[in-house]
């Protein structure tokens, strides 16, 4: 059969050449697809390299000083200022509200799935967690202008439309179920053997859950409150919608001031010429924004590759 | 001799009645019961809030959707407008970002799973996908403001925001895609080479094949994310009032298929619904609310059917 087979075939220069033109196919293959992956790292120079070029044209006019110690922030108007500090002040209060909403009840949503809840629970609630992760952030911001903040004012009569605090709590309520679900994710990679070593020695399931599966999944859970910092500066329908556009130089978490990302919005709905001091403000501003939390993501990504290799 | 040390060390530590070790259990028992109630009356807590706050959305916009609300153009009379050039203007957006997105986010994943070698190189890519998630959305629009908008000069036009709504999908298809390639097994390649199938052709016919579901489970979750994603398409400069619709697509005259969409202005469902909402006027927030709610049920089912894939996957298939 074999040998029949074998005769009935192309001479071998036929087989050499369709060999050759296949090889080459395959060749060709590889580099589109590797230009795809390339496709990627150019988006990233393509951000450096739009963020610095505009950005240099702000910082032709404005000194480097002034744009970081300033605590005006003022550009559109006759008298400007050009202090990144308001900005960055009400960037860091909306987030603290919403990470200190965020962190812990995001911490003990994942503990209790991870180690408490029975299989059915943990199966019906992470998907539900999944899903709130995808609802859209200008939702989200309805219900600060909308719900809470009227709901804040009920309590406390003195309160601004455009505050930091409502839009922050949204914010935070907004972060929980991703906390939640990267740090489950943390402690379910937690060996089995490890916990089952703790109940051998009499260990409850709270003290198992708080002495071994926590400090194991601490560089995973670690991650989980990086990424969620991240997501709360670069947050930017719920702050631009109910936070106020005033660039306030305040921690007071019941004032209205604009955020890094509100300040951008705000530019960009009005009509600014190309190439203007207004227009290249947003970059810098942008700039700023990208530097913290991509150091945040490095951060997160390191801690979670840690975590990944230890089991 | 050694018996005796051993009771000299345990001497050290104070005995403990049987008494005090039963009231040790109980306390610790207790703290598991307390942890046990607060953790799920935490998780009950959260998600009753974002249920409320979902109902009463919901609920305010609920006068507003019906028919009309879909078909008319907005208007400055709150009880006429409604989402029509919105909702066309997010369906052609989403077309260009599925056709750039999707083919280019495949590949580079495809890539990196099965061709990159293991080097430096391949590693500061992958660095670069993972933070590329992470980037703030706001960043991508501010990219697109200065390459598409004014260096490639495509004009505020669907193209541009289609574009950008592209680059920010990218990192979720090659991470999943990434995923659903890495669970098949290195068995099935093996075979496929056995029988002297070349490397596109094992991909080809059969990882891609078989990782299909989690791919397109990625492409769903991507997509909604561009459905609902605000910030980057203001940046890029979304029109908030627009009472005309793009060129139809299709024409009666020959070529038929016409492309002058690509270059008209637009507005999207959350631009509109941000547009409403930064109006003083209740009937105009009646109206926010209303998109609110088509926005929340289309990312809701989309995102449903992409879990509720993943889910079966996961099920199914036992390698």
């Amino acid at each position: 059969m074999a040998t029949t087979q074998l005769l009935k075939d192309p001479p071998i220069s036929k087989r050499l050449a369709k060999n050759i033109k296949r090889n080459f196919i395959e060749r060709v293959i590889e580099i589109i697809l590797m230009f795809a992956a390339l496709a990627a790292t150019f988006i990233t120079i393509g951000i450096v390299y739009i963020l610095v070029t505009e950005a240099s044209g702000f910082f032709k006019e404005v000194s480097i000083i002034e744009f970081l110690t300033s605590r005006q922030w003022s550009p559109l108007f006759e008298d400007a200022h050009y202090g990144i500090l308001p900005l960055i002040s009400g960037t860091l209060t909306t987030s603290f509200v919403a990470l200190s909403i965020a962190i812990p009840i995001g911490t003990i949503a994942a503990i209790y799935l991870s180690e408490f809840a029975s299989h059915k629970t943990r199966e019906s609630v992470k998907p539900v967690l999944e899903l709130l992760v995808g609802v859209p952030t200008v939702v989200f911001g309805y219900f600060a202008l909308l719900f809470v903040t009227p709901l804040l004012q009920k309590i406390n009569p003195d309160l601004p439309t455009f505050n930091m605090l409502g839009p922050g709590i949204v914010m935070g309520v907004m972060i929980i179920p991703y906390i939640a679900s990267v740090a489950e994710d943390a402690m379910r990679a937690v060996p089995m053997h490890m916990r089952e070593g703790s109940y051998a020695m009499g260990a409850t399931k709270f003290q198992t859950a708080i002495r071994v599966v926590t400090p194991a999944a601490t560089s995973g859970i670690i991650a989980a409150y990086i990424l969620g910092i991240s997501r709360a500066v670069g947050e930017t329908m719920v702050v631009a919608i109910a936070a106020g556009q005033q660039p306030t130089f305040t921690f007071n978490p019941l004032e209205g001031a604009a955020t890094i990302t509100a300040y951008i919005v705000q530019v960009a709905m009005g009509d600014l010429p190309h190439g203007s001091l207004g227009y290249q403000s947003i970059f810098a501003a942008g700039m700023v924004l990208f530097v913290i939390t991509f150091v945040f993501n490095i951060l997160g990504h390191m801690a979670r590759k840690r975590f990944a290799e230890r089991y | 001799m050694e018996q005796s040390k051993v009771d000299e060390e345990h001497s050290l530590i104070k005995p403990k009645t049987l008494e005090e070790v039963r009231t040790m259990i109980r306390a610790h028992k207790r703290n598991d019961f307390i942890f046990s109630s607060i953790g799920l009356l935490t998780i009950t807590f959260a998600l009753l809030t974002l249920l409320i706050l979902f109902v009463d959305l919901v609920m305010d916009g609920y006068p507003k959707l019906n028919y009309q609300f879909f078909t008319d153009f907005p208007s400055r009379r709150a009880a006429n407008a409604g989402i029509l050039s919105a909702w066309v203007g997010s369906l052609l957006i989403m077309l260009v970002t599925f056709i750039t997105a999707v083919p280019m986010g495949v590949a580079a994943g495809v890539y990196l799973e099965e061709y990159a070698p293991k080097n430096w190189f391949t590693d500061i890519v992958e660095i670069n996908v993972t933070n590329l998630a992470g980037v703030p959305s706001i960043i991508y629009g501010l990219l697109a403001l200065g390459l598409f908008v004014y260096t490639f000069h495509l004009g505020q036009t669907i193209v541009t925001a289609g574009l950008t709504l592209g680059l920010l999908m990218l990192p979720i298809v090659i991470v999943s895609t990434r995923e659903a390639i890495r669970s098949i097994p290195v068995a099935i390649r093996e075979a496929a080479y056995a029988v002297g199938a070349t490397k596109w052709q094992v991909v080809l016919h059969h990882v891609i094949q078989y990782s299909f579901g989690g791919i397109l489970t990625g492409i769903i979750i991507g997509m909604a994310r561009a459905l609902g994603e605000t910030a980057p398409i203001i940046t890029v400069g979304a029109l908030t009032f627009i009472a005309f619709l793009p060129p139809a697509p299709l024409t009666m005259e020959p070529p038929f298929i016409s492309f002058e969409w690509l270059q008209s202005g637009f507005t999207v469902l959350p631009i509109q619904m941000f547009s409403w909402l930064s109006r003083p006027e209740h009937a105009f927030h009646i109206n926010a609310a209303a998109a609110g709610a088509v926005i929340i049920i289309l990312t809701l089912v989309m995102n449903g059917t992409a879990i509720w894939l993943r889910y079966r996957i996961r099920k199914n298939i036992k390698w």
